[in-house]
């Protein structure tokens, strides 16, 4: 042990939350548009020459990248230069290295995410959903995920506290699974060297076809939710919610079964986007049956952190942060058990290509990841500004504005979902089909609005916590004090 | 037991790797020649259907539309018969989608012709009442890609062994050879042969032009495309 504390170094942890800020606003931004669209869709035409680029199915994928690669990725990272640092007990100007890394890392994903972004508004995807980047971004994208594991390797090879924290556990979970199913996902063959190289020098094509595809790309899918909104997710709840609470995290045993839980059965779950598909039926059941059982270590995690919260409730009235964190482990549960329901296959049959998924996902990303992230965000910012959180008026706003918006979100979605299931499974008194296609669209209109107000509600909550953050890095007050726990906040 | 594996670094990676990777190694491995086999019928792309492809991924088709029928009478009442696993042999990637924003495609070439894409993709509204699936002009002014869908055919021949230049069995028992283009040359001059056949359903006096003078816009490439699902 050390006689003075360590001088933590949030040069890199500062520069990933701004990016959070950005790219969140922006992805939200994204998001709130294409609702629109769906709701409203001569919105699409409104841009005129630049339709083609703004056209909902060429910003769809910009959306749900930019929130999960952008927003959330770059909150995880925030987070990971924040957290290895405390509890690994290594400053980051110890080594120069692990310094040049963690800048490089930053500006490599910053530069490569603008690029990405341009590329899917012009049409360059593969398709698969949460991995449309063409070869050369995927080879970026593992330059990036390189960079961040010598941060990974060299932080823990450096630490000074043998034991590794909880929230570390899940953060190596991370770096080791995204990087297996990035690898395996997106192997791809580029066709450019096959003929005489006339076509586009980028484009590639799957290395799987058909039926296999679907499998690996869903084996990828699932778990890049799995292991880029969930574990690093948890990683980050377990040290911000006992940090700012100033509570022990109730139990050890708990943590370590669901940890261990979750590693080993999640990966088998992703069967379940492919009930009544073509992929064999064995392991449709497989995917069904552990969706069920991933119940456990979910709510593992999320009652060990309610528990942490025991006999000192009152903090979740008094202060907004623990609040937005107990809401985001709730919405965690919700999601958690949501999401086996839809995986058993006579419910899936109605759920499957419907709005309830769509549901499902945001009352996931925006209920739990998004006000995550946000809490993070806002536990680290007086420590890394070290100047007191702007206004816990405007954040005390921003959480029922934006609960608000969640509830809208899903409810609708999930009336949306199940009326256009169970609408195109009917059959007349004759056995012909009682609706044509059509008819399922222009009901769902009502709902489409609906959504579109929940997202705009979340939207503007997005807009306030930007501006907080904003203004409290801006504020001029400065304390040097070290911060122990609860989060300072000016009126 | 667990304390001792904390302080352990790389033994805590290692079995995490080990306990992760399993279910993958599991799942995957087994069924992957099996599934890979076309059923009779199913035919390697040819150049211009597989520009319209390119086409249909550019504009994410897929993130509206899914090309997957599953085994329930309210889906082959509606599409047709249910999708089998060596339809989709020479799908690179698959396109199934995860959304139906609109209707199933995967078997569209039975049910819709040339014109009514034609109009549909100028204005699905005016087609559809009540569709909110927004216009695409662009698709009537920019032009097909043939030299990248020419550099896809050879690729997935030479790695694939995607039978260009084979008998096809076909239902009905005959067969059917899908030629696989020389050189760029060749496969222009084929992909406009496909496009002649096309554009001669078609009503746009100016799509029917281009085509006329050698250029092949992306609209037909994609109605070649949309008009192979069956």
């Amino acid at each position: 042990m050390e006689e003075r504390p360590l001088e933590y170094d949030y040069t890199v942890a500062k520069w990933f939350l701004l990016a959070t800020v950005g790219l969140g606003v922006t992805g939200m931004l994204l998001g709130v548009l294409i609702a629109v669209e769906l709701a409203y869709p001569q919105v699409n035409s409104w841009f005129g020459p630049l339709a083609e680029y703004f056209n909902f199915s060429r910003l769809r994928p910009i959306h749900t990248n930019s929130i999960i690669y952008g927003f959330v990725l770059s909150g995880i990272w925030a987070s990971w230069y924040y957290i290895s640092q405390r509890v690994l007990k290594v400053s980051m100007r110890e080594s120069k290295i692990l310094m040049i890394a963690g800048k490089l890392h930053f500006w490599v994903y910053l530069i490569g995410a603008l690029i990405i972004v341009f590329s899917l508004m012009f049409g360059v995807t593969t398709s698969k959903e949460y991995a449309e980047f063409e070869m050369p971004l995927d080879l970026a994208v593992a330059v990036i995920w390189g960079l961040w594991g010598v941060s990974v390797a060299g932080m823990i090879g450096l630490r000074r506290e043998k034991s590794l924290y909880i929230s570390m556990w899940y953060f190596v979970a991370t770096f080791i699974v995204v990087a297996m199913l990035h690898i395996f996902n997106n192997l791809e063959i580029p066709t450019y060297f096959f003929s005489q190289g006339t076509g586009k020098w980028y484009h590639s094509v799957s290395m799987y076809a058909g039926t296999n595809d679907a499998m690996v790309q869903w084996w990828f899918g699932h778990n890049a939710v799995a292991f880029v909104l969930t574990t690093p997710i948890i990683g980050m709840i377990y040290y911000f919610l006992p940090k700012e609470s100033g509570q022990a995290v109730y139990s050890y045993k708990l943590s370590l079964l669901a940890f261990w839980g979750l590693m080993f059965v999640y990966i088998w779950a992703g069967g379940h986007h492919l009930l009544y598909s073509t992929v064999p039926d064995w392991m449709q059941t497989m995917g069904s049956i552990f969706s069920v059982v991933l119940i456990l270590p979910s709510w593992g995690s999320a009652i060990n952190m309610l528990l942490t919260m025991k006999g000192e409730w009152r903090q979740v009235t008094n202060s907004p942060l623990i609040r937005f964190m107990i809401l985001a482990s709730t919405f965690y549960m919700f999601s958690t058990l949501e999401g086996p329901i839809q995986s058993i296959k006579s419910v899936n049959a109605i759920a499957h290509f419907t709005d309830w998924i769509i549901g499902h996902v945001h009352d996931g990303a925006l209920g739990w990841v998004g006000f995550m992230v946000m809490a993070g965000m806002y536990h680290m910012a007086p420590r890394i500004f070290k100047r007191e959180i702007y206004s816990k008026k405007l954040m005390n706003a921003q959480f029922w504005i934006q609960t608000i918006g969640v509830v809208l979100y899903f409810s609708s979605m999930w009336i949306a979902g199940i009326t256009q299931g169970m609408m195109w499974r009917a059959h007349d008194e004759y056995g012909n089909l009682a609706y044509s296609f059509i008819d399922t669209v222009t009901v769902l209109h009502p709902y489409y609005v609906i959504r579109a107000i929940g997202g705009a509600l979340y939207f503007i909550g997005m807009l306030m916590w930007a501006y907080n953050i904003l203004k409290t890095m801006g504020s001029r007050e400065v304390s040097e004090e070290e911060l122990r726990n609860a989060s300072p906040m000016g009126a | 037991m667990f304390h001792w594996l904390e302080k352990r670094p790389f033994l805590f990676a290692l079995g995490v790797f080990i306990v992760t990777s399993f279910a993958g190694f599991i799942e995957l491995v087994p069924s992957f020649a099996q599934a890979a086999r076309p059923t009779i019928g199913t035919k390697p792309y040819s150049v211009l259907e597989l520009a319209g492809r390119q086409v249909y991924i550019k504009n994410s088709c897929n993130a509206c539309h899914s090309q997957l029928i599953r085994p329930f009478k309210a889906e082959t009442d509606r599409y047709g018969d249910y999708s089998l696993s060596g339809e989709y042999a020479y799908d690179r990637p698959f396109l199934w989608g995860s959304k139906r924003t609109g209707p199933d495609l995967h078997r569209v070439g039975n049910y819709r012709t040339t014109d009514w894409h034609e109009a549909h993709m100028k204005d699905p509204a005016a087609v559809v009442p009540g569709s909110i699936m927004p216009p695409y002009p662009w698709l009537y002014t920019n032009m097909a890609d043939i030299n990248t869908a020419f550099d896809e055919m050879v690729a997935v021949k030479t790695v694939f062994r995607v039978p260009y230049n084979k008998p096809i069995p076909m239902k009905d028992g005959s067969t059917v050879v899908v030629k696989l283009p020389k050189n760029l040359d060749e496969a222009k001059a084929m992909a406009l042969a496909e496009a002649k056949e096309i554009v001669k359903d078609m009503k746009d006096k100016k799509i029917k032009e281009q085509v006329e003078n050698g250029q092949i816009p992306e609209i037909v490439a994609l109605i070649a495309y949309l008009n192979r699902l069956k």
